[in-house]
């Protein structure tokens, strides 16, 4: 039987307005530290900013998700996935127009 | 339960190499991948071709169910054998490939269900976080311009008391804030599936899509409108009512306008920091010739106003 809840959810939007820590980019996907720094020494995200500690915003949570089904699924590597989503991400600015 | 045709699915004839298995695999795996492909049942079709390899790639699982003939077919109404579960033990499930839940009746039944959402680059210790959930809402460009409340209807794996998987229909409620775009995701944490021993559910993703507009496109926050014009409101310059997401506003048309020429509402797109901008496109039309006065009048503009708009083309 489907359950109805009252209450209204409130996610967040993830665009570039928010911010994950390490910790919190690690938790959203699953993965850990290790993964993430092999990532953005290939390119696939970038840290929000070099400081001390690395930061990301909400739209790199997506890329990286992305990049890492990509490579789980086609079996391609980071510089692959970084390139397939390069080129997804150009198509579909093309068709917008 | 309903049989599963895998090679059908994979496109591959039952005497195909495993190499054939995995070339089929790689070549509808990237035409179907859900974050690769615009087709519409991609995700169920990935999902299915996922399963199928699965089965194929691994010798052990493949012999097992070739025992059932060619002469299944897919759909059809399935029992395994009595004896089955004596004879073979998959006791790994679907570990290779994770996302619990994802295959079928007809897999778990004959390889047992799959463990957890195991990503092959998870590491283990029976801690593992549950399976995030992927699902996108298709909503009016007005709701997110002005924030909205949607009830969704997903299916979610939940574990029941014993601890195998099930998928179960669930309602939610979302809040959709001002100021999404299309293409965007909205996160809900702990609304995927359960986690094991202990570990966090896995979390919700909504991928946001827009509505066609009868006359809005959105680009990102900017919002597009063609607006017709007469060719005198175009020529002359006049003000006129434009219609934004935030209700009617007045446009002053630049005297000498054409058609294709592009004004700038600042602001007046899907709100944020900064709010996007609404680009109104001018596009003169001329409604038939109604009357003989209005024909005469036309005709004194013709020979008042002498001009060579095809002069550039040389002609």
């Amino acid at each position: 039987m489907p359950d109805r809840s009252r209450t209204s959810l409130r996610g967040i939007v993830l665009d570039e307005q928010v911010t994950f820590t390490l910790h919190e980019l690690c938790l959203a996907c699953g993965i850990q530290t290790e993964l993430v720094v092999e990532m953005v020494d290939e390119g696939v995200i970038e840290p929000a900013q070099a400081g001390t500690e690395w930061q990301f915003r909400g739209d790199s949570v997506v890329r990286a998700q992305r990049a890492l089904r990509l490579v789980r699924d086609l079996d391609l590597n980071w510089p692959g996935a970084a390139l397939a989503l390069d080129l997804l991400d150009e198509l579909e600015r093309l068709q917008k127009r | 339960m309903e049989f599963k045709d895998y090679y059908k699915i994979l496109g591959v004839d039952r005497a195909a190499s495993k190499d054939d298995i995995k070339r089929a695999y790689r070549r509808l795996a990237r035409k179907y991948h859900p974050d690769v492909s615009k087709e519409a049942d991609a995700e169920a079709r990935f999902k299915e071709m996922k399963e199928a390899y699965e089965v194929l790639k691994d010798p052990e699982k493949r012999s097992a169910y070739d025992q059932f003939g060619a002469n299944w077919k897919a759909g059809q109404d399935f029992q395994p054998p009595p004896n089955w579960r004596r004879e073979y033990s998959f006791s790994d499930g679907a570990q290779s490939f994770g996302d619990a839940g994802q295959f079928s009746d007809f897999f778990e039944t004959l390889f047992g269900q799959s463990r957890g959402g195991g990503f092959s680059f998870r590491t283990g210790g029976g801690r593992m976080k549950g399976e995030d959930v992927n699902a996108t809402i298709s909503i009016p460009i007005e709701d997110a311009h002005r924030g909205a409340s949607r009830t969704i209807s997903l299916d979610v794996p939940e574990a029941d008391a014993s601890g195998a998987v099930r998928r179960r229909q669930k309602m939610l409620n979302v809040k959709i804030p001002a100021g999404v775009t299309a293409g965007k995701r909205i996160r809900l944490e702990k609304q995927g599936g359960p986690g094991y021993g202990g570990s966090p559910a896995g979390d919700l993703y909504l991928a946001v899509e827009f509505e066609p507009h009868p006359f809005y496109r959105a680009d990102g926050r900017d919002i597009h409108l063609e607006l017709p014009v007469t060719p005198w409101e175009a020529a002359l310059g006049r003000k006129v009512v434009v219609p934004t997401l935030g209700g009617p506003v007045d446009l002053q048309i630049p005297a000498g306008s054409s058609s294709g020429k592009i004004l700038r509402l600042k602001g007046r797109g899907l709100p944020g920091k900064p709010a996007g901008d609404q680009y109104v496109e001018l596009k003169v039309v001329v409604t038939p010739v109604g009357g003989e006065k209005i024909q005469e009048l036309y005709e004194a503009l013709e020979r008042e106003h002498d001009v060579n708009p095809r002069a550039k083309l040389g002609v």
